[in-house]
C-alpha cells in the first residue's frame, strides 16, 4: 500500500484512513470484519457510509475515533487525524480527542444517554472536562443549539432527564451534545433508523442544518440510500468489510458503477400492478373494533375494513398507530370490547381459545422477527411438518412429501430438512416461516412487518416470493407495515391508521393520489426519496403551506 | 455415534476446573453407590478407642464413640447424597412443573401460586424449616418433604421467569394461533428452550439443599444418629476441636469438596450456555 | 416526591401483609400438630393433670379464631407467653440475646459490605486481570463452603495453632470493649467470609452489567476519563442492583448467624432458637422465629424503598 506523502495531502484534509483492518473474535478465533478500507474526509464535507448488516460500517465509524468495541481490535492500517495516529494510541491521547475534536451520535439516544443525569449536565460534561467554558456558558450554548435544532422549550428541556423526553427530541439532543465543543468531525451512526418517518424528517433537517452552518465534517452511517442521499457529498458503499465503490453522491445515484450499488438503488422502486376490486363477499371483515389492553384506555377506536379474496390489504401507520393491535384483535390475542370480526361471513369469537381448529387453519400468520418466530430447538422439517400433522395428519410419508414440496415452493431444497434455525440466515428463516404458514393451506395470511428486520435486498426477495405465491395460490394477505415502499410493492388496498383510528382507506392508487387526508399527506411526504434535493423541496413546500 | 462424539467434543472444550469437579462428583457417586464394598468397617461398628489419630488401621482415625471415621464418611456419602438428591428431585419437579404451567396458563392460578411463593420467599428458609421441624419433629421423610417444598418455591420463581421470557417469543404465539394445547406448548415449545438453565439450576439447587440439610444436621435437627451423615458427624465430633484433634474437619471437608466441585461444573455450564446465546 | 409515596405505601402494605400471613403460618404451626397438641408436646408419659394445665396454658380450650386474636393481641403488647421448658417469660429470655445477635450481625455486616463492594468494584474495573481471576475462582469455591467448615477451619488456625482468640464466645455485661472485640473476632470473621464471596461476585456482575450498556460506550466516546465513568456514569445506575445484592446477603447472614452461634456457643437468638426447637419449646420457637422474620422483612422492605429512591425514572416522573 502506498502512503500518501505530506505534500499530497490537501490543507483541508481532516482524516485519512488507509488499509484499515478490524478483527472480531468469534468462537475464540480472530476473524477479519473489515478487510482493508481506505477513507478520507475533508473539512465541510459529509461522507455517507452505506451497506447492509455485516458490512462493517459502524465498526469503521467507531475506528475513526480510535475505538474498537469489546471483542474487536484494530489490527492493521493507519487512522490519521490531523497528523496524529489514532490506531492503538494511548488512552489519554484518545480521551483528549474524543467528544472534543471528534464527536459521536449513536443510533439509540434513549439507550445512549445516561438515565441518571440531566440532558444539560451530559451536554456540559466534555466542554467542562476540557475547561472550554463554565457550566453557565455551557448551559447558554446548549440553549442556543437546542433552539437551532427546533427543540421545543430550549431553555427548559436541558433540565429534564432522558426518560422525560420523546425519542425524536432525544435524538436531536444527542446531536446537540455532539456539537458542544464545536468538533472537527461528527460521526452519525444510523441516527434516524429507530425513528418513525415523520420524526426522521425532523432529525434529518436538524442534522443538515447543523452540518451546513458549522465548519465541521461528518461521516453519516446508514443502510438507507435515500437518507444518505439527502446529506452526503460523497458516498462509500460497503459490503462484507470491503469498499464496493466510492464517489460523488449525485453521480453515483444517477449512474452507479457496480451492480451491487445498482441493486441497492433499485430496491425500493418495485410497484405492484393493481387490478380493480371485484364486487363480492369479503373474506375478512373487521367491523367497528374498539379495544384496549388490560382494561386500560382504548388503543383502537371504531376500526373497520375488509379484505377481499386473492387481494392484499396493507395496514400502514407509525408506532402507536394501533396497526399491530389490529392484528392482535383479528388473531384473538387481544379480545375487543366492541365490534366484530367476520371470516367468510361467520362471526369469530373474540377469544382465541373459543375458536375452532378449522377456522384457525384458514388464517395463518407470519411474524416480524424471523429469529424468534421459529423455535431454535426444532429442525426445519419439524417446524414445517407440525401444522401438516396438526391439521391433516396424513401419515409420515405424506407429511415428508408435503414438507419437501413446501421447501420447493419457498425456493429452498431438501438439504434444509435437518437444519436448526441457527444454521439459517435471516431471509431463510423468514422463508421457513412462510412455508409453515402455507403448510396449513390457509385462505388468508397476516403478515406483521415481515420485512422490517431484514436487509433491503433480502426483504425484496421475500416480497417477490409472497407475490408469486399469491398469484399461484390465490390467497389473501393482510400486511401490517410502517414502510410505504413495501405498500407500493405489494398492496392492492391500503388502510392508513393514526392514533388508533382509520384515517383513510381504499384502493392503493386512490389513497396515494391527492387529495389526501392531512395525515396521509404528512406520511407520504416524509418518506425520503433517492433524489438528493428531496429534503430541501419538502421543507420549502411545508414552509410555503404553513405561511 | 454422533452423540458420543458430541460429548467428547464437549469434554475437550472444558476447562481444568470443570474436569476436576466432574471427576470428584463421579468419585463421590461411586463411593455412595459401593459404600458397603469400600468401607473397611461397619457403619456404626465400635472398633477402637475414642478419637484415635489418623494412620495405621484407621486411615482417618476414630470418632467420639470409637467408630472408624473412614467407614463413616463412606457410608455418610451414601446417606447424605441420597437424601439431598431425593429432596432436590422433589423440589425440582414440583417447582418446575408449577412454574412452567403458571407462566403459560396465567390468570388466577398464576396469581395464587405467585403470591404464596412471594410470602414464603419473604422469610428465611432456615428459620421456617426450624419452626416447622419443631412442630412436626425430625425424621428423614419429614425432613425431605419440608426442605423440598421450601426449595420448590425458589425453583418455581426461576422456572416461571424463564417460561415468561420464552412465552413472549413469536414461535409460542405461532403455536397458540395454530390452536395447540397448553401441554404441547409447555412440553415442545418452552421446555426444550428452558432446559439448559434448568439443568444448571438443578446443580445449584442440589448444592444448596445438600448444604442446607448438612446445616440442619449440624444443628442436631436433621438426620439423626446413629445414621452416618456428614453434617451430624461434624456436630458429634465438634468437641474434639478444642483438644486440637481435626476429626470434625474431615466430614466438613467432604461436604466442602463435593459442593465446590458441583459449583465448578455448573459455573462452566452456565458460562458455556451464556456464550452460545450471545 | 408525591409520585414515590404511593409506591412506598404499597410496598409497606405488602410487607405488613406478609407479616400477617407469617403470623397465621406460625400460629397454624401449632394447630397442625397431629392429634392433641399438648399430648404431642409432652409425649406419651404425660399425666392428665399436666396435659390439662398445658392445654390451658396454650388456651387450647378456646375456639381457633379467638385464640389467634388473643395471641396476636398479646404479641402487640409484647407478651410472648412463657417458655414450656422452664416456665420463664419468653420476652425476658429473648431480649438480651437478640441484642447479642444484633451486635454480631451488625459487626459482620459492617466489615463485609464495604469490603465486598470495594473488592467487587476492583474486580469489575480490572476485569480478567490476575487479581480478578484469583478472586473469582476463590469466591466461587467459598460460596459453596458450609459455615461450620469455615468456622472450624478458623478455630484450627487461630485457636489451636496460634492461640490468638478464644474458641468459645461468651459475652458478659461487665466486659470491657476490647475484651468484647477479642471474643467477637472469630464469629464475625466466619460470618464475613460466608457472605463476602457472594456479595462480591454479585457486585462485580452488577457493575459489569452496567459497564456494558450503551451510555457507558457513549461516555467513552465523549472522552470521559475512566475514573469518572465509574463513579459518575456507572455507579449511580449500579446502585439499585447492588442494594438488592447487599440485602439478599444480609438474609444469608440471618441464616449463617444461627450456625455460627452454635459453633461458638454464642449466647444469641439463633442458639436459643436451635435449643428450643430440639426441646420443642413452641412459644419460644414462635417468638424467636417471628423476630427473625420481622428483621428479614424489614430488610427486604428497606432494600425495596432504597432501590426505588435510587431509580431516576421513579424519582423524576414524566
Amino acid at each position: 500500500m502506498t502512503e500518501p506523502t505530506i505534500k499530497t495531502i490537501p490543507p483541508e484534509r481532516l482524516l485519512t484512513i488507509t488499509g484499515l483492518e478490524i478483527q472480531g473474535k468469534q468462537d475464540g478465533k480472530w476473524r477479519k470484519v473489515v478487510k482493508g478500507v481506505d477513507l478520507h474526509l475533508n473539512r465541510g464535507e459529509v461522507l455517507g457510509l452505506i451497506g447492509e448488516s455485516g458490512a462493517g460500517k459502524s465498526t469503521i465509524g467507531l475506528a475513526a475515533m480510535g475505538y474498537a468495541r469489546e471483542g474487536c481490535r484494530l489490527s492493521a492500517g493507519t487512522i490519521n487525524y490531523l497528523g496524529k495516529e489514532l490506531r492503538n494510541a494511548p488512552e489519554s491521547e484518545l480521551e483528549s480527542i474524543r467528544g472534543y475534536k471528534i464527536a459521536y451520535v449513536a443510533q439509540s439516544a434513549a439507550a445512549s444517554f445516561n438515565p441518571s443525569h440531566k440532558l444539560v449536565t451530559q451536554f456540559a460534561e466534555t466542554p467542562l472536562a476540557h475547561k472550554m467554558m463554565t457550566f453557565h456558558e455551557a448551559k447558554t450554548k446548549a440553549e442556543d443549539i437546542y433552539g437551532r435544532l427546533f427543540l421545543p422549550d430550549p431553555a427548559g428541556i436541558g433540565f429534564r432527564y432522558p426518560h422525560q423526553v420523546s425519542g425524536g427530541q432525544l435524538q436531536r439532543a444527542m446531536v446537540a451534545m455532539a456539537m458542544a465543543c464545536d468538533p472537527d468531525i461528527i460521526i452519525f451512526d444510523e441516527p434516524t433508523t429507530a425513528l418513525d418517518v415523520t420524526t426522521q424528517i425532523e432529525v434529518l433537517t436538524a442534522i443538515k442544518e447543523v452540518v451546513k452552518k458549522s465548519n465541521c465534517a461528518a461521516i453519516y452511517i446508514t443502510h438507507d440510500l435515500a437518507v444518505v442521499a439527502q446529506l452526503s457529498h460523497r458516498i462509500m458503499v460497503l459490503r462484507h468489510g470491503l469498499c464496493v465503490e466510492e464517489g460523488d453522491a449525485r453521480s453515483m445515484l444517477d449512474a452507479p458503477r457496480e451492480k451491487y450499488t445498482a441493486d441497492l438503488l433499485a430496491v425500493r422502486r418495485q410497484v405492484k400492478e393493481v387490478s380493480p376490486p371485484k364486487a363480492e363477499e369479503p373474506l375478512l371483515k373487521v367491523e367497528n373494533i374498539t379495544a384496549g389492553y388490560n382494561n386500560g384506555p382504548a388503543v383502537l377506536h371504531n376500526v373497520g375494513f375488509e379484505v377481499l379474496r386473492g387481494r392484499t390489504v396493507a395496514v400502514v401507520g407509525e408506532s402507536g398507530s394501533g396497526k399491530t393491535s389490529v392484528a392482535r384483535v383479528i388473531t384473538g390475542f387481544l379480545p375487543q370490547s366492541e365490534g366484530m370480526v367476520y371470516f367468510d361471513g361467520i362471526e369469530m369469537s373474540p377469544y382465541l381459545k373459543h375458536r375452532d381448529k378449522d377456522r384457525l387453519r384458514k388464517w395463518q400468520m407470519i411474524f416480524q422477527m424471523p429469529d424468534v418466530a421459529v423455535n431454535p430447538r426444532h429442525k426445519v422439517k419439524d417446524i414445517i411438518g407440525r401444522p401438516i400433522r396438526f391439521y391433516y395428519n396424513p401419515g409420515r410419508k405424506e407429511t415428508a412429501r408435503r414438507v419437501s414440496e413446501l421447501l420447493d415452493m419457498i425456493e429452498l431444497n431438501d438439504t434444509y430438512l435437518d437444519r436448526y434455525p441457527s444454521e439459517l440466515s435471516g431471509g431463510e428463516k423468514q422463508r421457513v416461516c412462510i412455508a409453515r404458514a402455507l403448510a396449513a393451506q390457509p385462505e388468508l395470511i397476516i403478515c406483521d412487518e415481515v420485512t422490517s428486520a431484514l436487509d433491503q435486498l433480502v426483504a425484496e426477495e421475500i416480497l417477490k416470493l409472497l407475490q408469486r405465491l399469491q398469484d399461484e395460490l390465490n390467497m389473501s394477505y393482510l400486511f401490517i407495515t410502517h414502510d410505504l415502499a413495501t405498500v407500493r410493492a405489494i398492496a392492492d388496498d391500503v388502510v392508513v391508521m393514526y392514533q388508533g383510528r382509520v384515517v383513510e382507506h381504499g384502493p392503493r392508487d386512490e389513497v396515494f393520489t391527492p387529495p389526501h387526508h392531512e395525515y396521509t399527506q404528512l406520511l407520504l411526504s416524509s418518506v425520503p426519496k433517492m433524489d438528493p434535493d428531496w429534503l430541501d423541496q419538502v421543507l420549502a413546500e411545508r414552509r410555503r403551506l404553513s405561511a | 455415534m454422533k452423540k458420543e462424539s458430541k460429548w467428547i467434543k464437549l469434554y475437550k472444550a472444558s476447562p481444568l476446573s470443570a474436569r476436576i469437579g466432574l471427576a470428584i462428583i463421579i468419585f463421590g457417586l461411586a463411593v455412595a453407590l459401593f459404600a458397603p464394598l469400600l468401607a473397611p468397617y461397619g457403619e456404626s461398628e465400635v472398633v477402637a478407642d475414642v478419637w484415635l489419630s489418623p494412620g495405621g488401621e484407621h486411615l482417618l482415625g476414630t470418632d467420639q464413640l470409637g467408630r472408624d471415621m473412614l467407614s463413616r464418611i463412606i457410608y455418610g456419602a451414601r446417606n447424605s447424597i441420597t437424601i439431598a438428591f431425593i429432596t432436590t428431585l422433589i423440589a425440582f419437579f414440583v417447582g418446575a412443573f408449577l412454574g412452567l404451567t403458571a407462566a403459560v396458563t396465567g390468570g388466577w392460578l398464576d396469581h395464587l401460586l405467585s403470591r404464596i411463593v412471594d410470602i414464603f420467599m419473604a422469610f428465611p428458609t432456615l428459620i421456617l424449616a426450624l419452626m416447622i421441624l419443631s412442630v412436626l419433629g425430625t425424621s428423614v421423610p419429614v425432613l425431605i418433604v419440608v426442605v423440598a417444598l421450601l426449595d420448590a418455591t425458589r425453583v418455581f420463581r426461576l422456572a416461571r421467569a424463564l417460561a415468561m421470557d420464552i412465552a413472549i417469543m413469536e414461535y409460542v404465539d405461532a403455536a397458540r394461533l395454530r390452536g395447540e394445547k397448553t401441554l404441547y406448548i409447555v412440553r415442545r415449545e418452552i421446555l426444550p428452550n428452558a432446559l439448559p438453565a434448568l439443568i444448571a439450576e438443578f446443580g445449584l439447587r442440589f448444592c444448596f439443599i445438600f448444604l442446607f440439610i448438612s446445616s440442619l444436621s449440624f444443628l442436631g435437627l436433621g438426620i439423626q444418629p446413629p445414621t452416618a451423615d456428614w453434617g451430624s458427624m461434624v456436630r458429634e465430633n465438634s468437641g474434639a476441636i478444642n483438644f486440637g484433634i481435626l476429626t470434625p474437619l474431615y466430614p466438613a471437608g467432604a461436604i466442602a469438596v463435593l459442593t465446590v466441585s458441583i459449583n465448578m461444573v455448573v459455573d462452566w455450564f452456565l458460562h458455556r450456555s451464556a456464550q452460545i446465546r450471545a | 416526591m408525591n409520585f414515590l409515596f404511593p409506591i412506598i405505601i404499597k410496598r409497606t402494605g405488602f410487607a405488613l401483609l406478609t407479616l400477617f400471613a407469617i403470623s397465621i403460618l406460625i400460629f397454624a404451626g401449632l394447630e397442625a400438630l397431629p392429634g392433641d397438641t399438648a399430648q404431642a408436646i409432652l409425649g406419651q408419659g404425660a399425666t392428665e393433670e399436666n396435659l390439662a394445665a398445658l392445654r390451658k396454658e396454650l388456651k387450647l380450650d378456646l375456639p381457633l379464631a379467638t385464640r389467634y386474636a388473643s395471641w396476636l393481641g398479646d404479641l402487640a403488647h409484647g407478651e410472648l407467653g412463657n417458655s414450656l421448658s422452664n416456665g420463664r417469660p419468653v420476652a425476658d429470655m429473648i431480649g438480651w440475646r437478640f441484642e447479642n445477635t444484633l451486635i454480631l450481625a451488625f459487626s459482620a455486616a459492617a466489615v463485609s459490605i464495604p469490603l465486598a463492594i470495594v473488592l467487587g468494584l476492583i474486580c469489575a474495573l480490572y476485569q480478567n486481570s490476575w487479581l480478578d481471576k484469583f478472586l473469582s475462582t476463590s469466591t466461587l469455591s467459598a460460596i459453596s463452603l458450609p459455615e461450620f467448615f469455615v468456622a472450624y477451619l478458623l478455630i484450627v488456625i487461630f485457636v489451636v495453632q496460634f492461640e490468638l482468640f478464644p474458641s468459645v464466645a461468651i459475652l458478659r455485661p461487665d466486659m470491657a470493649f476490647l475484651e468484647m472485640v477479642n471474643v467477637l473476632v472469630l464469629p464475625c470473621l466466619t460470618l464475613t467470609l460466608v457472605v463476602l464471596a457472594h456479595m462480591m461476585r454479585m457486585t462485580r456482575a452488577a457493575i459489569i452489567g452496567v459497564l456494558s450498556s450503551p451510555y457507558i460506550e457513549m461516555a467513552r466516546l465523549k472522552g470521559v476519563r475512566r475514573v469518572k465513568i465509574i463513579f459518575y456514569h456507572a455507579l449511580p445506575n449500579a446502585l439499585a442492583p447492588i442494594i438488592n445484592v447487599v440485602v439478599m446477603d444480609l438474609a444469608w447472614l440471618v441464616v449463617g448467624v444461627v450456625v455460627v452461634e452454635v459453633v461458638f456457643v454464642y449466647p444469641g437468638l439463633g442458639q436459643l432458637l436451635v435449643d428450643s426447637v430440639s426441646k420443642r419449646d413452641i412459644p419460644m420457637v414462635q417468638a424467636a422465629g417471628l423476630i427473625f422474620a420481622c428483621t428479614y422483612i424489614f430488610l427486604n422492605l428497606s432494600a425495596d424503598v432504597l432501590s426505588i429512591l435510587s431509580n431516576p425514572k421513579l424519582r423524576h416522573p414524566k
